[in-house]
């Protein structure tokens, strides 16, 4: 094919060449055209000369894609639904993005880009795309701000509203989820450790340690709040409960991964029961109880968040959702939403970095992917 | 016989810890209430078995749990607004919708991710980070939202559900997928075959297995997604309703046995699904 593309991508040009240059047409036969948005449509039409003339750089896809966004964000109307040659250019500015994925992706794979620094500009794009739509289409369409408020409403709601935000995050995430977090994660480590020396209990506690981490333990949340009170210490009570069986089930899979080989030569070394837990089956069982930290750092959020619903002091981020909701502040709903969304990824993250410095030895880890 | 003692020797185990349990958490409040009907000195088992029959307990005993479970499900009419097995029913189809929907949603995703590479790299991270967002937390106000929108009863809580059990899918079957060796693809191209019989013939056999072991993850958390997401909307009932209503109404008996509903039929779940993965892979010919 002339223009060097597949058919994906052909497909693709077509799609965001023609809908840019229906978006200059509407521009042009329309009275309130914006100057800077009509130019933007016109760079995009201009990249259908690919067929014609010559293989234009996929950057150049990638500039068209931002060019038409960021004109449309900054040309739409407040208040009213936008002109309808504005959805041409949408629809092109996403055709754009998309076609400019594929190539790059194409590009990084045949080597001729650095595999580094742009492997993470691919899904960087996607969030992107994908947030300049919701702004599109929450402004464009003029959805009530009740339904699904646009990002820009939701982050000037998140800097006006920080003080309550960052209480919210203390209660929930300070007081509950990290004491009930580390509570669990240890004891289900140290009962793991214990049920290990005896064969019987560990076949009597591993199908139901596995059969609990199956069920709704999240149903206790009520139980708790009623045992512990509405403040902090309901929460880290179902935390723990949420926590402990994955812990359990991992840690004892974990201890079993030491190959006899591994465990006859510290016999050979005449080291007693501590040494060859501290010194190999620990250490061994390090990826399972990793794999469980990383499970139960979502799921200490979850439960926190979850049993407030079920009764709070008037602080903390499921009484803020759960409030929020029947006063219609929709935008602070979602801005506590972006703040768990933000502390659960960092939790997360924060974990799997600690797991490529402790596990560094792992397969997993030595190929470079966590 | 020597799976089963073990595993018969903790819950009996647990059963009498739970009984001892009650005995002292119910305490306080039967000797209160033994003060105020002048009842000194009760004999021990007279007062345990006081402890075990209260009607609002701190913690109810195993039996009071089982005969109200009994007297919910058996005793009623289906129809009965106090109907554990009406409940039950009405969480079940929302957990089995999201199900299907969530593990559908699931292949087409990872089919897309391993056939194309732009697909991978710019699905997979979000694909990830979509599930550090604490979206239990967040369900009851999602079936608030869609509620608003017209879309209520069944099908928000279906979507909750199938955006819990979409991930285990994806991640399941995209390794699934990839699992066929470079030799064996070389096979299916000495073959000639096109990339839809591989997909068929070589694929898809091949990654059935990693299916089946991500939808047993899959409904167990469409399930717990089901329950959170009735949390909102009390007239609609379901399992997480009674959990509600009950926390409301210091009913911990009515609790305690939705609780073990829910426990109930995830394990029925989870068990059907290990059943139909032993049976395809009996006729795949995978050994166990």
């Amino acid at each position: 094919m002339k223009s060097g593309l597949t058919l994906l991508q052909a497909v693709l040009a077509v799609v965001a060449g023609g809908t840019a240059l229906f978006g200059l047409v509407g521009a042009a036969i329309s009275a309130d055209a914006e100057l800077l948005l009509t130019l933007a449509f016109g760079f995009g039409a201009l990249t259908l000369a690919r067929f014609v003339w010559r293989p234009i750089s996929f950057w150049l896809d990638g500039v068209a894609a931002a060019l038409i966004a960021l004109t449309l964000v900054w040309a739409l109307p407040r208040g009213t639904v936008m002109p309808g040659h504005y959805w041409f250019g949408m629809v092109s500015a996403w055709a754009f993005a998309w076609l400019f994925v594929d190539q790059l992706s194409a590009a990084i794979r045949k080597g001729t880009v650095p595999r580094q620094a742009m492997g993470l500009l691919i899904p960087a794009v996607f969030g992107v795309s994908l947030l300049v739509m919701w702004e599109i289409v929450t402004r464009g369409a003029n959805v009530p701000p009740v339904l699904l408020p646009a990002p820009s409403a939701i982050g000037a709601q998140l800097a006006n509203s920080a003080p309550i935000l960052w209480a919210d995050f203390v209660q929930t995430f300070v007081k509950s989820v990290i004491p009930g977090y580390i509570i669990g994660c240890l004891a289900g480590l140290v009962v793991a450790i214990a049920v290990d020396r005896s064969p019987f209990l560990k076949a009597g506690l591993l199908p139901i340690g596995n059969f609990m981490s199956a069920l709704p333990i999240i149903g206790i949340a009520p139980i708790m709040v009623m045992w512990f009170g509405f403040d902090w210490q309901s929460k880290a009570a179902v935390v723990v409960a949420m926590t402990f069986f994955p812990m359990l089930v991992n840690t004892v899979a974990g201890l079993n991964a030491a190959s006899s080989i591994e465990r006859d030569l510290m016999r050979t070394y005449a080291a007693n029961y501590w040494q060859t837990l501290l010194k190999l089956r620990l250490p061994a069982a390090g990826p399972f109880i990793f794999n469980a930290l990383k499970i139960n750092s979502t799921l200490a959020l979850i439960g926190a968040i979850v049993a407030e619903f079920f009764g709070t002091p008037v602080v903390g981020m499921g009484f803020r959702i759960s409030t929020g909701v029947g006063r219609l502040a929709i935008d602070l709903v979602w801005a506590e939403i972006a703040v768990a969304a933000v502390a659960g990824s960092a939790f997360y993250g924060v974990i799997a970095l600690i797991e490529r410095g402790v596990t560094f030895w792992h397969p997993s880890v030595r190929g470079g992917r966590a | 016989m020597n799976r089963v003692l073990p595993i018969l020797t903790i819950l009996v185990a647990i059963l009498a810890f739970w009984y001892a349990a009650a005995i002292w958490m119910n305490a306080p409040w039967q000797n209160i209430l033994n003060g105020r009907a002048n009842l000194e000195n009760v004999p021990f088992l007279e007062f345990a078995q006081q402890t075990w029959a209260q009607d609002k307990p701190v913690l109810p005993a195993p039996h009071q749990v089982f005969s109200e479970i009994w007297n919910a499900t058996m005793g009623l009419e289906f129809t009965s607004r106090r109907s554990l097995a009406l409940h039950a029913w009405i969480t079940l189809s929302a957990t089995l919708l999201g199900f299907v929907l969530g593990t559908g949603l699931g292949v087409v995703l990872a089919v897309a991710i391993v056939h194309n590479d732009a697909a991978d790299r710019s699905l997979m991270p979000w694909i990830i980070a979509s599930q550090t967002i604490p979206i239990l937390a967040i369900a009851p106000m999602v079936v608030v939202g869609l509620g608003a929108i017209g879309l209520t009863g069944l099908v928000p809580k279906a979507l909750i559900s199938m955006y819990l059990s979409f991930f285990p899918v994806v991640v399941g079957m995209v390794k699934g997928l990839r699992s066929p060796e470079a030799i064996q693809l070389d096979l299916m191209r000495t073959y000639d075959a096109n990339p839809w019989q591989v997909f068929w013939k070589l694929r898809w056999p091949a990654a059935l297995p990693m299916l089946f072991a991500s939808m047993k993850v899959g409904i167990a958390i469409s399930l717990i997604g089901a329950v959170v997401a009735e949390l909102s909307n009390a007239a609609g009932g379901g399992l997480g309703v009674r959990l509600l209503t009950g926390s409301y109404n210091g009913q911990t008996i009515q609790i305690w046995a939705a609780l073990f509903i829910a426990a109930g039929l995830a394990a029925v779940l989870v068990a059907i699904v290990g059943a139909a993965e032993r049976m395809v892979n009996a006729r795949n010919g995978v050994r166990a």
